[in-house]
């Protein structure tokens, strides 16, 4: 027993909020399909019902053995838009037969009310896009999202069009509640298959019947490890997070491994992305302070996250051999207080969370906008964002909140894991003659490698 | 079952009693302990053996639990395998 080992090991967990952030149970929900929407949100319910009624009670047990706690217990399901509806109503009663599941297993979330639009919407597709305002709104625990470009296939431009609408739709219908029906909704270009995280968690297409996707957390423990290196290289700050990242893969392999063994679910990926929360002390924006820069934000913040991510990558790759979601570094705007902090501060700015978000592992994440915003001005953050993932060849997302009657120098705040967020200035030019003319942007031209 | 309790609160007479009191009458065997005081925080680490057929973890736990809230010292029971698993390849 090495006595240094087991202390740095209870120091991560009880000061630095090292933690599983979620496991995740995937379901595959295609034998559910059925052409009699009645017949197949049973089937749905009974489904879910019956394969993840033991997934809160073991994940509950795996942690208290292991003494790490497993902050989120969660469902993904095969995306419903392959189902059959004929209107919005019939589709909102699959998110609500996703909803009652949820509850009655008690996850806390359950992600995969979604589309694949990336190359084009079918008839089915169309009306699925009009219900998730709805969808959203009448659940609770249900979580939604579209996936509108692919370095394959390029960017949907048809589809990126109807988002705005949509955003602002899901934001109005949820105006007594700070428009949270648009935190549980995010835009994808690239979505993976097998990502843990939500809102976007869907059980892609390719995935087995079922299987455990694991995300880790722990932005605390590497920020405490670099706290220490004052006056160390960048490349000696790469070495220290590499070292640290395996440390917290290993943990969340072990955690996942056991969970799908005692549930007999084969073990699927394992997300290293860095997770925030709200609480003190488990920021990435904090990283990058400790990185030496005054606020996240400032020029270089770009370079310092580039590293941090890289560097996870490569610490999580030597310590688990299926790594897969999303893996990188999250930053939600909302649910990390330093990055609060620097908007309120007036270090962060929209531009500079873009720039960001080209090396971080997702993108515009959990930001507040001001209600005014157009609705083609949020179609064209999509678009841009949906470019950056196309063109470099990874996963890029959005989630904004244009947060109903509030504009810059608000405060909205949505609590637990969502935190609170300050209305964050937009550029107020116009984007609309180009959002308007739809069609779909053209794969890039390295996407044609066969 | 091998696993790591950790024992960490302010110093005081009587911590080693009662923990290894609890460890004795459930029939886990303690391998190897090692402690220290710095600050005037007492930290103490024991590997145990638990004889799973005898002693369930949960109840162990549940025990040790106790004992922390009666002495005010922070008590954790964990797997072994977590320790080695983080720190070793």
């Amino acid at each position: 027993m090495i006595y240094k080992d087991v202390l740095d090991t209870i120091k991560m967990l009880e000061v630095e909020n090292l933690d599983i952030r979620t496991t995740t149970l995937g379901i595959s929900l295609l034998d559910c399909f059925d052409s009699d929407y009645k017949k197949a949100t049973k089937k749905i319910y009974d489904k879910i019902t019956t394969l993840a009624k033991d997934l809160v009670k073991t994940a509950d047990t795996v942690a208290d053995e292991y003494g790490i706690p497993i902050v989120n217990k969660r469902i993904s399901v095969t995306p419903i838009a392959l189902a059959c509806a004929n209107n919005v109503d019939e589709w909102i009663e699959y998110a609500k037969a996703l909803d009652n599941a949820a509850k009655e297993v008690g996850v806390d979330i359950i992600g995969g009310y979604s589309a694949l639009v990336q190359k084009g919407c079918t008839k089915s597709d169309e009306s699925f896009l009009e219900s998730i305002p709805y969808a959203l709104t009448e659940t609770t625990n249900m979580c939604s999202s579209v996936n509108l470009g692919s370095t394959k296939s390029g960017i949907n431009f048809n589809a990126v069009k109807k988002m705005g609408p949509l955003i602002k739709k899901a934001a109005y219908l949820s105006r007594d509640d700070n428009s949270f029906g648009c935190a549980k909704f995010v835009v994808f270009a690239n979505a993976v298959e097998d990502n843990p995280f939500m809102a976007g968690a869907f059980h892609g297409v390719g995935e087995a019947e079922k299987v455990i996707n694991v995300g880790v957390s722990g932005p605390g423990v590497v920020k405490t490890a670099l706290e220490g290196m004052k006056g160390a290289t960048v490349d000696e700050i790469a070495e220290t997070i590499k070292r640290t990242a395996f440390k917290i893969t290993r943990a969340g392999s072990l955690i996942g491994h056991e969970v799908s063994k005692r549930l007999d679910v084969p073990f699927g990926i394992l997300d290293l992305s860095l997770a925030p929360t709200p609480a003190i002390g488990d920021s990435v924006a904090e990283i990058l302070e400790v990185m030496g820069l005054e606020r996240c934000g400032a020029h270089g913040s770009t370079a310092a996250l580039a590293m941090l991510t890289d560097a996870v990558k490569k610490g999580g790759i030597m310590a688990s051999s299926h790594v897969g979601g999303l893996s990188g570094a999250f930053i939600p705007v909302s649910e990390d207080n330093r990055m609060i902090a620097a908007v309120e501060d007036g270090c962060l700015k929209f531009d500079k969370l873009e720039a960001m978000t080209s090396v971080c592992s997702v993108g515009l994440d959990m930001i507040a906008i001001p209600w005014d915003t157009p609705e083609d001005t949020i179609s064209a953050m999509i678009a841009d964002e949906a470019a950056i993932g196309v063109i470099n060849n990874k996963t890029t997302a959005v989630r904004v909140v244009p947060v109903y009657g509030k504009k810059v120098g608000d405060k909205v705040d949505w609590g637990g894991l969502f935190g609170s967020a300050p209305i964050m200035e937009v550029n107020s030019f116009s984007s609309g003659d180009f959002i308007q003319r739809g069609g779909r942007i053209p794969a890039p031209v390295h996407s044609f490698k066969n | 079952m091998k696993a790591i309790i950790t024992v960490i609160g302010k110093d005081k007479t009587g911590i080693i009693y009662n923990v290894s009191k609890v460890l004795s009458e459930l029939k886990v065997n303690i391998e190897d302990i090692s402690q220290t005081v710095m600050q005037d925080y007492f930290t103490m680490l024991m590997l145990v053996t638990i004889d799973e057929e005898k002693t369930a973890f949960k109840s162990l736990k549940e025990e040790l639990d106790k004992t922390a809230e009666e002495v005010g010292l922070s008590i954790r029971l964990q797997k072994e395998e977590l320790f080695d698993t983080m720190h070793k390849i």
